[in-house]
């Protein structure tokens, strides 16, 4: 059941053309999808400078670009998380641990949601160490060094929080782990599309976060086996 | 000084007198607030527990008003009125998140831990040694301090880090500590030669984004969190949090990091065995230690 799921999981993620799909086992059969957008002028992504870490640096041909806001064609935004905030019936921590890479002195997935006391596996993949500090406020705030070659940090959270991660030792890694409790979010992908699936029948309020630009919030009733959409926009400032 | 100018002195002076008492009451009032805003259960049931003495949160608040709340402030957030003008900021206690702890990092600290902090101070900040006040009184204070955060209600202390004998202090020892500071990459914010001047070090900042400074072995001064090797040994095994230090009781062993205090104690400019054996070593071999840093491949010897 699990390896069928893992499949699954494996091809809507293949299939999702720049879509990342995080979506729990199918308890119903509606979905919401929809476009993360802005308006107004993006702030202009800057190259990060890695020359102090050179076993990072010459890990990227191009240098690598801040990820706070994060655009694509068409006005899209990345990394934008759409959960759903209210309406849940309530769901269990998958068995599936989640995984955080830190690569290249850059941190992978940029924005990590996860469900409450889901497992979270910390891997180091440089040649160089990291310390891995995420500032949580509502949960308990660590910070732990992991060496090259040490092996994964096991860890989870018991609260729902937005906890941005750090590196002390490389002050330009910036992450985000985003525990929620519910197991029905997306992450809107370059494109900016998302899409929840599974949902059963009811009402719910679904919430898209953004780290620089707060939340948004909207209403969608789903029953039965249609897909609706909903898009959100945020104004977004040049600096 | 004539009667009338008397006069309008003693009038302004009361006035003045006035003033100052209703900021005090105000501030008073604020006291009682984490009871209310936080939900914590009355302050007047909390209690610390230090060896034999029981200390009680009520008479803490007492003590807090007269000797923490200029710095540590009415709200125990570290917002008191001198806090402007204090690098480090004193310490948020909402937060419940705090540096020197022989505790995991991510859990409470022990009540011990807090009696030993308020007892020796912080050595390079404002913090003052308060051994002045008498252990009851210390005791009440750790009591009142855990009033200000919900987590004391809720979680409990970690289990503090089972500290093994020392192990003899050798130029082995002091070697294969070195081989440490360079693989953990101590280096990149304490400095290749311990002078807190890594390449990372300017851009630290603690978890409230205000500068940071790492520990310079070469100024000599005290650890901010004890002075021996048990307690440079705690230091980096539990890690400073809030701050940019990590814990590293996950990636090194304890044999190691006895390893790693002998070494440690060879940066600083004191009068030490560590340092007798190093400078004899250095003074035979010097030419064939390899610099520490990013040249440095396995580093050592």
């Amino acid at each position: 059941m699990r390896t069928r799921y893992f499949l699954a999981l494996t091809t809507a993620v293949l299939l999702g053309s720049g879509m990342l799909v995080f979506a729990n086992p199918p308890a119903g059969s509606g979905t919401i999808s929809g476009k993360i957008t802005y308006t107004g002028t993006a702030p202009k992504m800057k190259p990060i400078d890695m020359s102090k870490e050179p076993s990072c640096a010459k890990q990227h041909a191009t240098p690598v670009m801040t990820e706070n806001v994060a655009t694509g064609p068409g006005n899209a935004l990345a990394w934008v998380v759409v959960y759903v905030s209210a309406g849940d019936q309530g769901s269990s921590a998958p068995s599936q641990a989640v995984r955080y890479d830190q690569k290249g002195c850059q941190y992978i997935p940029h924005v990590l949601p996860l469900q409450i006391s889901q497992q979270l596996q910390i891997y180091n993949d440089d040649q160089t160490s990291h310390n891995i500090h995420p500032l949580a406020k509502v949960n308990s705030e660590w910070n732990k060094s992991q060496p090259p070659g040490s092996p994964p940090i096991d860890t989870k959270y018991d609260k729902a929080e937005f906890i941005p991660v750090k590196c002390n030792i490389h002050p330009w890694m910036h992450g985000y782990f985003v525990v929620l409790n519910t197991s029905h979010y997306a992450v809107s992908g370059e494109d900016g599309s998302f899409s929840i699936k599974g949902l059963p029948p009811g009402k719910y309020t679904l919430t898209a976060w953004q780290e620089q630009y707060s939340q948004q919030t909207q209403d969608v009733t789903i029953s039965g086996s249609e897909t609706k959409t909903a898009n959100f926009t945020f104004k977004v400032l040049p600096y | 000084m004539t009667l009338k100018k008397l006069a309008v002195t003693f009038a302004l002076g009361s006035m003045a007198l006035v003033t100052v008492g209703a900021t005090s009451m105000r501030a008073q009032s604020h006291v009682n607030s984490p009871d209310v805003a936080l939900g914590t259960p009355s302050v007047d049931s909390t209690e610390s527990h230090i060896g034999a003495v029981t200390g009680h949160a009520a008479e803490g608040k007492k003590l807090y008003r007269r000797f923490c709340i200029g710095c540590h402030g009415p709200d125990g957030n570290g917002l008191g009125m001198n806090a402007a003008w204090i690098d480090p900021k004193p310490r948020d206690f909402t937060e419940a998140t705090f540096k020197c702890r022989s505790t995991p990092t991510g859990t409470l600290p022990t009540d011990d831990d807090l009696y030993d902090a308020i007892t020796r101070g912080f050595v390079t900040t404002n913090m003052p040694s308060w051994r002045p006040l008498t252990p009851q009184q210390r005791a009440d204070l750790v009591a009142f301090v855990k009033t200000w955060s919900p987590r004391w209600a809720k979680e409990k202390s970690g289990t503090p880090l089972n500290i093994p004998a020392e192990t003899p202090i050798t130029i082995e020892s002091i070697l294969h500590g070195r081989q440490l500071f360079q693989k953990l990459e101590c280096w990149k914010c304490h400095g290749p030669q311990g002078h807190g001047d890594g390449p990372s070090a300017s851009t630290l900042t603690d978890s409230k984004d205000n500068p940071i400074r790492p520990y310079d072995f070469s100024s000599g001064s005290r650890f901010m969190c004890g002075v021996t090797n048990q307690d440079l040994y705690r230091i980096f095994m539990t890690g400073l949090d809030g701050s940019p230090m990590p814990s590293f009781a996950d990636v090194v062993k304890p044999e190691e990091a006895w390893d790693l205090v002998h070494f440690l104690r060879t940066l600083q400019p004191l009068k030490s065995q560590e340092a007798d054996l190093w400078q004899t070593y250095k003074a035979a071999h010097g030419a064939d230690i390899k610099p520490i840093g990013p040249d440095a491949a396995a580093g050592g010897q």
